[in-house]
């Protein structure tokens, strides 16, 4: 298991690397000087901006540059944002656990659904059920979510006025901040309401994130449910007169999990790193939306920042996931 | 032995096969019914479409549709906050969606199935660069990828095809590789190589025909991917600019006529929902038409 580790890490090496190459890349590729960049629409004297190049280190070959920028993000020094003037690294760890409790509660729910649909759909392979089921899930993966989002907000905000439309929870309440999430630094402010109001904000933004991955755990548990479900060892455990829910829940189930853990490990990753579409339509404050408003502000610092770190966080959801099959799957640890 | 005198007939091409495995499903033949639809409604535009899609009637400004009791018969689906006919911006729009997934598709295609090609057959250095440079494209979520791009290269609709596109070599590319390295070790391809075949030869006439199958599935699933990610892109501002009927921007208009205009709202995103789900529902049999293994019910 120590072997598999040790290698997996050694794998993400020149991969982040690769990122950081692409970070430091994104800042000299964006059209415009930095410098002029950074200063906006009021323009600037030559000689002052041949002094800040100077100042800033960008006078010196590119190289150079790069070995710089390696050593900064060594020492975890992402620089400023242009538009607040606060670390990059501040801003994202404050508003990473807005991200994190929306993600965690789309993947329970993506999860708690698309399973049991998927196990279903397969052991009532062929009929009206398992085709309902499907065709809700290809829809689903077929949804524009910025558009099914709108759709929500348009019956559920709009027409019934049941669920707010934007944000965290309402203005009403000052909850002060213990955790960063919500649902828990609601639970222990004083005020009553505070808790449902956090909840009602978020079952919406969940929904919409959760209907991706929803789709595509319930398409993929079917397909690895009916691989397993035609093995010969099944077969078996029918011969031996084990009840049907136990071939399906234990026998079948745990075989077929490794695809299943697969796409929940792909998609928490790409869910952490900021559900970009969602956040923006929910106004959601967290990396997703930080990301987009950084690029309409043209604030790269924080643009170039936030894909270090999002790459980091990808590539460590996808470590925790390779090891996720050592511990689901012997012959992975074996074979390392 | 009476099978084997029943088994259709052995000569049948493979392509005739396909297809015979392909028609079998109906979701999938639906869904390529859907897409010739959108194609004929695309190459049609200008005659199926009522009014021009910039045409600006200002006094019909956010016009209900034609069905409901304040809505003008002159346009069935409304009109929106500047007046434009809502029917004929998404007719229009319907060119750039096939536009866009054809450019991107071809494209990610071509570089994507080049660099897998390269790697697999040339292995060594070549490999290790082309997919660690793959690793780190992957390390990103699509969108936020894009989006970066397009940072970099400023928003546009060409530019968000661009973005679209490279965010697809990934999957083409090593796709690409694990097929090669899989048809490399078989016999056929050391006898080409011992006949004196070249390495461009043994590519691309003796290699490449049969990895042909994942990659068009691949190739047609990649059609949704980027209309999807190209609407998300003018969703945010990012992609198609104003005024082009592109359906994802027109969504970012509405976005503030959420409370006053529903229609603004549902149409460019059932558009863009009916158009993703035909080549997803086409990419699906497809796959289970190629791979035998995952074959449908159906199959014999």
């Amino acid at each position: 298991m120590l072997r598999l580790i040790v290698s997996r890490l050694a794998l993400m090496v020149p991969a982040l690397l690769g990122v950081v190459l692409l970070s430091f890349a994104l800042i000299h590729l964006v059209p415009g000087d930095p410098i002029e960049v950074r200063r906006g629409e009021r323009g600037i004297a030559p000689q002052e901006l041949a002094i800040l190049r100077h100042q800033m280190g960008l006078d010196r070959p590119l190289p150079v540059q790069l070995l710089d920028y390696v050593g900064q993000v060594a020492r975890g020094d992402l620089g400023l944002s242009i538009a607040t003037r606060r670390p990059v690294l501040e801003e994202f760890l404050t508003l990473f656990p807005a991200t994190v409790e929306l993600s965690l509660c789309a993947m329970l729910l993506a999860i708690a659904i698309g399973l049991p649909a998927g196990i279903v759909a397969a052991t009532r392979r062929g009929s009206a059920l398992d085709h309902g089921l499907m065709g809700a899930a290809l829809t689903g993966y077929s949804m524009p979510i910025f558009w099914w989002g709108l759709l929500l907000i348009l019956l559920f905000s709009v027409a019934l006025g049941w669920t707010p439309v934007s944000g965290r929870i309402s203005d009403l309440y000052d909850v002060p901040r213990i955790t960063g999430f919500m649902l828990i630094d609601a639970l222990f402010s004083s005020d009553e309401g505070a808790w449902i109001s956090a909840v009602s904000h978020l079952v919406l933004p969940t929904i919409v994130l959760a209907t991706y991955p929803l789709a595509m755990i319930a398409r993929i548990t079917r397909s690895a449910m009916l691989e397993v479900l035609s093995e010969d060892y099944i077969r078996t455990a029918r011969a031996k007169g084990l009840s049907r829910a136990r071939i399906v829940g234990v026998h079948a189930l745990r075989n077929a999990l490794i695809p299943i853990v697969t796409v929940i490990g792909l998609y928490a990753g790409t869910l952490l790193a900021g559900a970009i579409l969602t956040e923006t339509i929910f106004s959601w404050p967290g990396i997703g939306k930080w990301l987009v408003d950084s690029v309409a502000r043209r604030d790269y610092p924080v643009l170039q920042g936030g894909v270090l770190l999002v790459a980091a966080i990808v590539m460590s959801v996808n470590l925790l996931v390779d090891l996720a099959y050592g511990a689901l799957d012997p012959r992975v640890r074996r074979r390392s | 032995m009476a099978d084997i005198a029943a088994t259709p007939d052995l000569a049948a091409s493979p392509v005739r096969e396909l297809w015979r495995a392909f028609a079998a499903n109906r979701a999938a033949l639906a869904g390529a019914a859907i897409i010739l639809l959108i194609l004929l409604v695309a190459l049609a535009a200008p005659l199926l479409a009522p009014h021009s899609p910039l045409l600006q009637d200002r006094a019909l400004l956010l016009a209900p549709p034609g069905w409901t009791a304040d809505g003008s018969a002159a346009h069935p689906l409304g009109t929106d906050d500047i007046g434009r006919d809502l029917l004929s911006r998404l007719i229009y729009g319907t060119r750039l969606s096939m536009l866009i997934g054809f450019m991107v598709v071809s494209l990610s295609l071509v570089i994507g199935v080049t660099l897998g090609l390269l790697s697999g057959f040339f292995g060594g250095l070549v490999d290790f660069l082309v997919m660690r440079a793959m690793d780190v494209i992957l390390a990103l979520p699509p969108l936020l990828l894009a989006i970066v791009v397009v940072a970099m290269l400023g928003p546009g609709l060409v530019e968000a095809m661009l973005a679209v596109s490279f965010v697809a070599l990934p999957n083409l590319a090593r796709l690409t590789r694990a097929a090669v390295l899989t048809e490399l070790g078989k016999d056929y391809v050391t006898a080409s190589r011992v006949a004196g075949a070249g390495a461009l030869r043994l590519m691309l006439s003796t290699v490449l025909p049969n990895c042909l199958a994942p990659i068009i599935v691949t190739a047609t699933m990649g059609f949704s991917d980027a209309i999807l990610n190209a609407a998300a892109l003018g969703f945010l501002g990012l992609g198609a600019q104003p005024p082009v009927p592109e359906w994802g921007s027109m969504l970012a208009d509405s976005q503030s006529l959420i409370q006053r205009a529903w229609w603004v709202v549902t149409f460019p995103g059932l558009a863009i929902l009916v158009t993703v789900l035909a080549f997803n529902l086409m990419g699906d049999g497809l796959r289970d038409a190629l791979d035998p293994k995952l074959g449908p019910p159906t199959r014999p």
